[in-house]
């Protein structure tokens, strides 16, 4: 037992204290996670098609460094649904509806970019902030029908999704300047309304790409520094314990759903925005009453990010890698799915590797390294252990 | 009179998949296991429902005979996926809705990549005609005959006896009692001895087995014995959601909510059929809203004394007990 009297009880930032942080953990269980989604890909590669499976993994793994400019344009919007699923899920709160709240943005970001009449410098900044309107409308709903009449926010999203979808669709088909009824699809945005972009030669990425990493850096700081981020978190940790100490829940729930709705809103608008030169893209929308894939992906961004703003930021772009990844892959006979499927089997292991990871590493201390744990303070060591023989007395 | 008959019709197909999904879900729920994965275990009982129906149909296999044994393929292999969910969220005590979730995007993803791998094209498209013109004696009934047994499908018959056939061992059986008691208060059935993450899988499996029933169904009554992976099941997992909750997670409420939902569907659809509201000369687009919106009204008015299980969503932990 004297040995273990040297526990390191100093809160200085030491290699250990990194590595045994809650936040680390969470990384390298997800990191756990990617790497089992990755070997699963990597196994239904080598089913669909053995002769090219290291090409076409390797395209997976590396090929969006070629196109980095592309990984940032396409990780935009699902960072802005990501940053929306992830804040509500703070809250405990499960938003499937991003993507009903990121058609109205982007439908919104479209009226006014081919309905109002505004000089070039604002018209832009005035079509996200409408694309913002239009999202915190469609998660003010939900949240007023969560916080006063109880109705469970899932099923209210979900509904919201089809009657934001179907409403989108008919307002576009009835509206002639915006609606080419002959291409089935929207006009493309004019000129003065599009995202300016960050002028890198062949890609498309944009200036949206920076604006959402600062709105996801500035949603780590409202969480982390602000009585409002402080009261948000209490109350998805307990929702009675944190009503009992006096915390608005009801207005809570709804200012947080008003703001998730205006985050997606804002992808929305991002993506009908951005400039790009991939047919479809961008810039025009198509009634086809399909609901938008990105706010599903959303979903998978936040989980992947831990629900925290800067992993989201991180699980965005990496997921928006492996999908140009998978596009490279297609070259050698690959279909793009696959990356479809090896990102819900990330998000499936990772739903679990926090224990998965506390488990190996029980094993690597047991059989490896055959230390004690020695960042618990001495006490609680000795009350768990003593805990631990009661237990087993009472089991004997 | 005509119309009605037609909605009734056209309705019953519809509502039978909500129906038996719907109850899946509840069985999983009361179970203590929050099953976001619907969508995805009636995708996957869809598709290889379909797929035996695309290998079988060359034979000269009576249709109906076929539906039932794609029923059992099906169930079994819906069956087979919630185990999925059931080993993380009972064994692994992972998060109930990110597996879920997980879950749902595997499927769509995999059909696709399979279709186009096996078949090149998106989906399995079958051509197998399940539909039933008339059923011999019964359909000749006035009245009710023309109702429920004209152009209809077997699944509905089939999906009325899977409600009786859960109504009893919810309510009637000590399997039920069991299940219910793990989804309110898992520490005190298990201090009676009930093993509780074996109600959990219990309860999870059966979801899993109606949910399977309830996508091929799906595919009999509503696509033709179709599935495709973009538009999958059509969101109805997460419909045969809100008609659990809508349905106070009860039986015969589901039922009556699966109907509700599914009449204003089938209206929707059928708009320029009906003189009446044709003439009205709204958009239809407001009619295809309409089942959304009523949903919510409904849901509005009901939901301030909703109860959710209590303990659902929550890992069992025997530890904490």
């Amino acid at each position: 037992m004297q040995s273990k009297k040297s526990s390191s009880r100093n809160k200085g930032i030491t290699l250990k204290n990194i590595t045994e942080s809650k936040g680390f953990t969470a990384f390298t269980s997800v990191l756990l996670a990617i790497f089992l989604g990755l070997i699963f890909g990597f196994i239904v590669m080598a089913f669909a098609g053995p002769q090219n499976v290291f090409k076409g993994f390797s395209y997976i793994l590396l090929g969006g460094f070629g196109r980095f400019g592309d990984v940032l344009y396409f990780a935009t919007p699902i960072l802005m649904t990501g940053l929306s699923v992830g804040l509500a899920f703070r809250m405990g709160l499960f938003n499937i509806g991003a993507s009903g709240q990121y058609t109205m943005g982007m439908f919104f970001a479209l009226y006014v970019g081919f309905m109002w009449d505004l000089p070039p410098e604002i018209h832009w900044i005035a079509a996200i902030i409408a694309g913002m309107v239009g999202g915190m409308l469609w998660g003010f709903i939900p949240g007023i029908f969560k916080a006063f009449l109880n109705v469970n926010e899932v099923i209210t999203t979900i509904m919201f999704n089809y009657i934001g979808m179907y409403l989108v669709d008919m307002l576009i088909q009835g509206n002639l300047v915006l609606y080419l009824s002959s291409n089935a699809r929207t006009n493309y945005l004019p000129r003065t309304v599009q995202l300016p972009s960050l002028g890198i030669m062949g890609s498309n990425v944009n200036v949206g790409i920076i604006m959402a990493v600062i709105i996801g850096i500035i949603l780590f700081i409202v969480l982390e520094k602000t009585t409002f981020g402080y009261e948000l978190k209490a109350t998805g940790f307990n929702k009675h314990a944190s009503n009992y100490a006096g915390m608005k829940g009801k207005t809570n729930i709804i200012l947080t759903m008003v703001i998730a709705g205006g985050l997606a809103g804002l992808g929305g608008a991002f993506a009908i925005l951005a400039p790009s030169a991939i047919a479809g893209s961008s810039m025009t929308y198509e009634p086809i009453n399909i609901i938008a894939v990105n706010g599903f992906n959303g979903i998978a961004v936040a989980l992947l990010g831990s629900a925290n703003p800067i992993g989201i930021i991180f699980s965005a772009t990496f997921i928006s890698f492996i999908q140009r990844g998978g596009t490279l892959a297609n070259l050698v006979g690959y279909k793009p799915e696959i990356i479809d499927v090896v990102i819900a089997v990330i998000i499936y292991f990772s739903a679990f590797a926090m224990i998965m990871n506390s488990g190996i590493g029980r094993f690597i201390k047991k059989y490896i390294i055959k230390k004690p744990h020695t960042n618990i303070l001495l006490e609680d060591l000795e009350a768990v252990e003593e805990e631990i023989e009661v237990q087993n007395k009472e089991a004997e | 009179m005509s119309t009605v008959y037609y909605l009734i019709q056209n309705m019953l197909p519809v509502a039978i998949p909500l129906l038996l999904v719907a109850l899946g879900g509840m069985f999983s729920e009361r179970s203590g296991i929050v099953n976001i994965a619907l969508e995805g275990i009636m995708l996957f009982g869809a598709f290889f429902g379909a797929l035996f129906v695309f290998f079988i149909q060359k034979s000269q296999i009576d249709p109906q005979v076929i539906i039932l044994i794609g029923m059992v393929v099906a169930g079994f292999s819906g069956l087979i996926y919630s185990l999925l969910l059931s080993f993380a969220a009972v064994t692994m005590k992972a998060n109930q809705t990110i597996t879920g979730v997980s879950l749902n995007m595997l499927i769509p993803a995999a059909i696709l990549l399979f279709s186009k791998m096996f078949f090149n094209s998106d989906g399995i498209t079958t051509n197998m005609n399940f539909y039933i013109r008339k059923v011999p004696v019964l359909g000749d009934i006035p009245f009710i005959g023309e109702m429920f047994f004209q152009k209809t499908y077997l699944t509905v018959v089939l999906g009325l006896f899977f409600l009786v056939i859960s109504v009893i061992v919810f309510y009637k059986t000590r399997f039920g009692l069991r299940l219910r008691a793990c989804g309110e208060h898992p520490q005190a059935a298990d201090s009676v001895g009930i093993n509780v993450y074996f109600m959990r899988y219990a309860g999870v499996s059966i979801s899993g087995i109606l949910g399977g029933i309830g996508g091929f169904f799906y595919s009999v009554g509503v696509l033709d014995g179709n599935v495709n992976g973009h538009t999958g099941v059509a969101g109805f997992g997460f419909l045969a959601l809100a008609v659990m909750i809508f349905g106070q997670w009860k039986p015969i409420r589901i039922l009556l909510a699966a109907l509700f939902f599914a009449f204003l569907r089938t209206l929707a659809y059928s708009v320029v059929l009906i003189p009446f509201l044709d003439n009205l000369g709204i958009n239809q687009t407001y009619y295809k809203m309409l089942p959304y919106i009523a949903t919510m009204v409904v849901l509005a008015f009901t939901s301030r004394k909703s109860r959710a299980p209590k303990a659902e969503g929550i890992p069992y932990d025997k530890a904490l007990r």
